[in-house]
């Protein structure tokens, strides 16, 4: 009994140091998931990011029908490398809104003109307005939206090739 | 004369890899204060307790990320128009969850952190009790 109550502290201060050695080994998740998936896309309109396609509002979403809304730059190097991932979800039929940050228009159609435009509609959000208010914090981020309008489903940082079949069912789902 | 070459080649180290960054000007209240000192004081202290989301040990009024200058636009621009800092906060909590905020705040989580040291000075004040009377 002795014995015990004299070796406890130690036990829980070698058990504290192991689980947070153990802690420190795990890498530190940075992403900083929106809790607005769920929820209705929050009322926004935004003018258009080039001359040659529209810009975006939150009305041209509950039209029945699921849309990619995705998040992006030209100045931003992973969005180039989801450029082919875009364009074959385009491809697959899918209906894909873009949101330019901080963009330039000229940037904006330099940067379609080298990696394809794959984009319905692109909405300019000069102050990350639209950005905040669905919860994005970063480029690129890709929310798909059903066709009521609500945020089905947030994906962070470029989509790989094999993330392409994930957000086709997920597109299928928000039917 | 190989030597004389060290101290570019520590300067060369020393150079922060360029990130990449939009090369638009600043939302217009990112680094302008607003003109009516009590609503900037409010501003200040709401942005001192938010945290950056691009940089995440910094606020975002220690950032000068672009995101952070928008969000602290925002927060200035909401304050002026009368919103309460806290209902800014709650905004922001709406979007980004508890973590976009540096404000201690009591949770269905958080509450051990607030009730462990309380506990524990207890069961301290119980065993100094105890052993000053036995020694009494």
């Amino acid at each position: 009994m002795k014995a015990l109550r004299f070796w406890l502290p130690l036990v829980a201060l070698v058990g504290f140091l192991g689980l947070a050695g153990y802690m420190l080994t795990k890498p530190k998740d940075e992403f900083v998931e929106s809790r607005m998936v769920g929820k209705p896309l929050p009322f926004f309109t935004l003018d258009p990011a080039v001359p040659d396609r529209p810009g975006l509002a939150s009305r041209d979403f509950a039209t029945g029908k699921p849309r990619l809304l995705n998040i992006f730059a030209s100045w931003c190097v992973p969005c180039a490398a989801e450029a082919p991932q875009l364009k074959a979800l385009a491809a697959r039929g899918v209906d894909i809104a873009g949101i330019a940050i901080r963009d330039r228009p000229e940037d904006v159609a330099a940067f379609l003109a080298r990696y394809g435009n794959p984009y319905s509609a692109i909405g300019k959000d000069d102050l990350s307005e639209v950005q905040l208010a669905i919860g994005s914090s970063g480029v690129p981020e890709t929310f798909v939206i059903d066709g009521k309008g609500r945020i089905a489903y947030q994906h962070i940082g470029d989509i790989r090739a094999e993330n392409v079949s994930m957000l086709l069912k997920k597109l299928e789902e928000a039917r | 004369m190989r030597w004389a070459l060290v101290p570019w080649a520590i300067l060369t180290m020393l150079a922060a890899p360029a990130g990449a960054q939009d090369s638009m000007p600043p939302a217009p209240y990112a680094y302008r204060q607003l003109d009516d000192a009590a609503q900037e004081a409010k501003a200040r202290a709401l942005m001192e307790t938010l945290r950056c989301l691009k940089c995440q040990s910094q606020s975002i009024a220690d950032s000068d990320a672009p995101m952070a200058g928008d969000m602290r636009s925002q927060v200035r621009i909401r304050i002026a128009a009368g919103e309460e800092p806290e209902a800014v906060r709650a905004w922001l909590i709406e979007r980004y969850g508890d973590y976009v905020s540096y404000k201690p705040e009591m949770s269905r989580s958080t509450w051990p952190l607030f009730a462990i040291p309380l506990l524990l000075a207890v069961v301290a004040a119980v065993i100094l009790a105890r052993r000053l009377r036995g020694r009494a």
